[in-house]
């Protein structure tokens, strides 16, 4: 397997002032029983303040994992970052100690996750799990970190907050758990926030109530907000750019609309093409051939050769760099002009 | 129109809710199904659609007898299979098949790929003569695009994908006529997903397979269906055919469910209106009077909490475009932006 | 019916092709049993209490391996002696040798241990697992009568069973088994309700498979797992209960050799002879320790959420 540099130009980068988050070259294995899984391999992406980058991928594909090493909530072992650096507001955070970290967990950079029920404590009442947040991190007395979550519920939208604050997490629909979550995340007004598939275990007609409210409060509060989803329908209503992963490598890059439009990579042509469209009936779906990578076995070269329809020898020994496609687009495919053109 | 194989006669299953340790007192029921009717066609695909807690998995547990109905009819053709049990159960059996969800848990992860493709033929002997079975085995892994050679191995050596072909195989070895899936391809990866719908489309057509597809990916149901149903709350709110639902839907919930779904096109997107419901889906255990879409409905009125909608032909329809809808203020309302 | 047709080549060899380039075809069958094998054949845990406990299980099969004397041999001329040549641990107060009872005293520990835990393996893991797959009145009936024996003080109800039917080898197995088994109960039934709602049973059921293959194919080989691992730790307690009882005097009785007995008239004279009491605690020790570590490894093999 040749090993490529990846000295080809950040398609982000150089983009008023430095961002808020920068991910360089994040390499994050797995020790496992059966070998070692690589599952990040060489991810640069950055966030602004006010940015929304969605990142998509199927099962396996890297994007969980990057955001665990970005909150710095790996399980480790097994999971190992080796190589790369994570420069948040300036800091590398793989440099801090671990005590610095928590204290920017929470405070300068939230997560939401998908399954918002075992995210919460089910002993506890949403008000004190939503209080403890200000009593910890600020000190605040037990009636003034209650006032606060109740005033957190309503900015999320939960009707009667002031009757529910006392409330058990299962007395709660799974909307507005979600929506418990969000408010979590914002309790102390971080930066950065991290939500992974924040709608996948919600109901259509209730994924389109919590994304539009995670949008709103991220233009309020001016927030970066990374989106982690498998989902091209959610990402396309509110993401400003797209990075695409496949087996630990962000495969390309783009802003939302060109990224639909015309995508750089036969792997995210494929998931485009098939999707089946809900305005019209289509014949027969196209089906990207094969199966995700194996991360024990990932194949050599381009990781996508074997499922990829214009595979050539070239791609089974040279690992693609991100090429620059426009200013603010990247493809990490040698044959990104025919893609584009086809 | 091709004759009905299977015809749902107002179907109810309610789960009593009980109170007590030993002596165990009802205190009320959850309706998970209430009230269900429609039919099946032979040769057809037929989409359920809904959100969770709507009963589209209990219908599919109350069609295949692995949950009693409380009420009603399920007729496989023209006989009442709902009430069946011992042997003439299990000769239905033979015909109406189902493909689970979840691809890890619907193998048992104890047996081999060949002993689970081969219990169909181990319950039904006469399906398959002994000598047959490790032969027919391989054709179905063959016809399920799977290599044969992998009848030794076990589910968790599988990915999710080709799991799910191999419980499509254990349901395709009786050559039943009737398949429900339960959300067949909601479990596994999108590039995985377009190989499982195009794997069960060519396999209707060539066993002249009837399903009724199981989803709340509305795309992916318009995509395979013939006609689709949309159930709240244990009721069907709509029926028709694809380009009636899709295209002239005029119960409110179809149109919010529609307008909801997020199409991967930011440019086809931006003309569309959507349709935000507000709150959530009632408790089934204690639905709201008459419409029980009424709670969130923005076209609600004082005779949508008195009287039950009928699933009949609105007034306001006609021509190629009428179909059954409950709702008494049904209008038609294009929201998916087919023009 | 359609004849059986060949896939089109389009999906067929993606399949394998990926596979195949996924993973060597030369890939063998694995069962998950073979996986928890393998696993534990790398546990050193596992490795060195399973040598402890097979050392332990030959010695109580065939003592006279690694003692030559007999533990009725005994001669008041040496009591309370300690060490001497030929007799490494000394002698107890009757003159025997501490040696050759430590030793012949493995067979009543492993005896009671292995059949106590046998029979509360079966016996609760039959009923429970009944309880949990027929469910209903029988289940009701059977949690209830659990409770009544878990509720039972242990070392009380030991003093008072056998001091009315008598300390022997199979009372002593019997009233463990009396107080064991509802605890492999509850941990099979748990198992087989989880079991049971599986999607793979309720495909059996669809294709129409009746109770007993859907119990013997489907359940018990999926919830048979946490009753193997609940009984190897059990095992390790089981012997120590046998002591703790044998001890206090209601358990086994002399002329049986077991470390309870020797444990017992070794406290009185402790002070002026501690290798007494030393070597049988020692050895009870080791052998329970050894049996939870198994049961601890055994769990870490056969712990789906660890898989």
């Amino acid at each position: 397997m040749t090993t490529t540099t990846e000295k080809s130009v950040n398609p982000q980068a150089g983009k008023a002032g430095t961002p808020l988050l920068e991910v360089r070259d994040l390499h994050v294995e797995f020790r496992t029983r059966d070998g070692v899984a690589k599952a990040v391999n060489g991810v640069n992406y950055s966030v602004s303040a006010g940015e929304t980058l969605a990142v998509l991928g199927e099962s396996g594909s890297g994007k969980s994992v990057t955001a665990q090493a970005i909150m710095g909530i790996l399980d480790s072992p097994p999971g190992f970052v080796t190589q790369g650096q994570i420069n948040f507001q300036g800091r590398d955070l793989l440099k801090l100690s671990e005590k610095e970290r928590r204290r920017i967990r929470g405070a300068k950079m939230a997560m939401i996750f998908q399954d918002a029920l075992s995210s919460l404590n089910p002993v506890l009442t949403v008000g004190y799990q939503l209080g403890e947040m200000f009593r910890v991190h600020q000190g605040m007395s037990r009636k003034d970190a209650k006032a606060k979550a109740i005033e957190l519920m309503d900015r999320v939208r939960i009707p009667a907050a002031r009757e529910r604050v006392n409330d058990y997490p299962h007395q709660f629909s799974g909307g507005m758990r979600q929506r418990i979550m969000i408010a979590m995340a914002l309790a102390l007004e971080p930066d950065l926030i991290i939500a992974d598939e924040p709608t996948t275990a919600l109901d259509v007609t209730v994924q389109a109530q919590v994304m539009d409210l995670l949008a709103e409060l991220q233009r309020e509060y001016h927030m970066g907000l990374i989106l982690i989803t498998h989902d091209l329908g959610v990402v396309a209503d509110v993401a400003d750019k797209i990075a695409v992963m496949y087996a630990g490598r962000i495969v390309e890059t783009a802003p939302v609309h060109e990224l639909y439009k015309q995508p750089a990579h036969p792997y995210t042509r494929g998931l485009l093409d098939s999707i089946p469209r809900l305005d019209q009936k289509g014949q027969e779906l196209y089906a990207i051939k094969g199966l995700p990578p194996n991360l024990l076995r990932i194949p050599s070269g381009c990781a996508f050769n074997p499922r990829c329809p214009m595979a050539q020898d070239v791609c089974r020994t040279d690992i693609p760099v991100l090429h620059p496609v426009t200013d603010s687009r990247g493809s990490a495919c040698h044959f990104w002009k025919e893609t584009l053109d086809g | 129109m091709a004759e009905p194989i299977l015809e749902v006669r107002d179907l109810v299953k309610h789960f009593p809710l009980t109170q007590g340790v030993l002596l165990k007192k009802q205190i009320g029921a959850v309706k998970a199904v209430d009230g269900v009717s429609f039919d099946l066609l032979r040769g057809e695909t037929l989409g359920i659609v809904g959100e969770s807690g709507c009963g589209k998995s209990t219908l599919a547990k109350v069609l295949m007898n692995l949950e009693r109905a409380t009420s009603g009819q399920v007729l496989y053709k023209g006989e009442d299979i709902s009430r069946l049990s011992g042997r003439a159960l299990k000769a239905v059996r033979r015909n109406i098949q189902m493909v689970f969800q979840d691809p890890y848990t619907s193998l048992n992860p104890r047996m081999t790929v060949g002993d689970i493709i081969g219990e169909p033929f181990e319950i039904h002997p006469e399906v398959a003569p002994k000598g047959d079975r490790r032969r027919a085995v391989q054709d179905l892994l063959d016809v399920v695009g799977l290599n044969p050679e992998y009848i030794n191995r076990y589910p968790h050596q599988f990915s999710g994908g080709q799991r799910q072909r191999i419980g499509i195989a254990r349901g395709l070895a009786l050559r039943p006529e009737v398949i429900i899936a339960d959300e067949p391809v909601s479990a596994l990866d999108v590039s995985v997903q377009a190989q499982v719908v195009n794997l069960l489309e060519k396999l209707q057509d060539e066993f002249e397979l009837s399903y009724m597809f199981i989803a709340h990916d509305l795309s992916i149901v318009r995509h395979i269906s013939d006609r689709v149903g949309v159930m709240y709350l244990g009721k069907m709110v709509e029926i028709g055919t694809d380009t009636q639902i899709y295209d002239h839907p005029t119960h409110p919930y179809t149109q919010a469910l529609l307008s909801a779904v997020p199409v991967p096109d930011p440019e086809a997107r931006e003309g569309r209106e959507r349709i935000i419901l507000q709150g959530d889906v009632p408790s089934p255990a204690n639905p709201p009077s008459g419409c029980r879409f009424r709670t969130r409905c923005w076209k609600a009125q004082e005779k949508c909490a008195q009287e039950v909608p009928l699933l009949a032909v609105p007034q306001v329809l006609s021509g190629p475009a009428a179909h059954d809808s409950a709702c008494h203020f049904a209008e038609e309302k294009d929201v998916v932006g087919a023009a | 019916m359609p004849e059986l047709t060949k896939t089109p080549v389009e999906t067929e060899v993606p399949e394998t092709g990926a596979l195949a380039a996924a993973e060597p075809v030369r890939e063998k069958a694995r069962s998950l049993w073979q996986d928890a094998w393998r696993d534990l054949r790398r546990n050193p845990v596992f490795i060195i209490s399973g040598l402890l406990i097979t050392f332990l299980v030959v010695i109580a099969i065939w003592p006279g391996l690694i003692a030559s004397g007999d533990p009725g041999d005994c001669d008041l001329a040496h009591s309370l002696q300690g060490s001497a040549a030929g007799h490494p641990f000394g002698f107890d107060q009757q003159g025997c040798d501490v040696y050759t009872r430590t030793v012949f005293g493995a067979r009543a520990s492993i005896t009671v241990g292995v059949l106590a835990t046998l029979g509360s393996a079966v016996l609760g893991g039959v009923l429970g697992g009944l309880a949990g797959f027929f469910g209903g009145w029988w289940d009701t009936l059977l949690s209830r009568l659990a409770d009544v024996f878990f509720g039972i003080p242990i070392l009380l109800g030991g003093l008072v069973f056998l001091s009315l039917v008598g300390g022997s080898l199979w009372s002593v197995i019997t009233f463990i088994v009396l107080l064991g088994w509802p605890q492999v109960a509850r941990i099979a039934r748990g198992a087989v309700v989880t079991v049971k709602q599986q999607d793979y049973v309720q495909a059996a059921r669809a294709l129409g498979a009746g109770s007993t293959r859907m119990m013997l194919r489907h359940v018990l080989p999926n919830a048979v797992a946490p009753v193997i691992v609940v009984s190897t730790i059990a095992l390790g307690t089981y012997i120590s209960l046998e002591a703790t009882l044998s001890f206090l005097g209601v358990g086994l009785r002399p002329p049986t050799v077991s470390w309870g007995i020797d444990i017992s008239s070794a406290s009185s004279s402790f002070r002026n002879a501690p290798h007494m009491l030393l070597y049988p605690a020692g050895a009870l020790s080791i052998t329970v320790l050894a049996f939870i570590l198994l049961g601890d490894a055994v769990r870490d093999a056969l712990d789906p959420k660890l898989r």
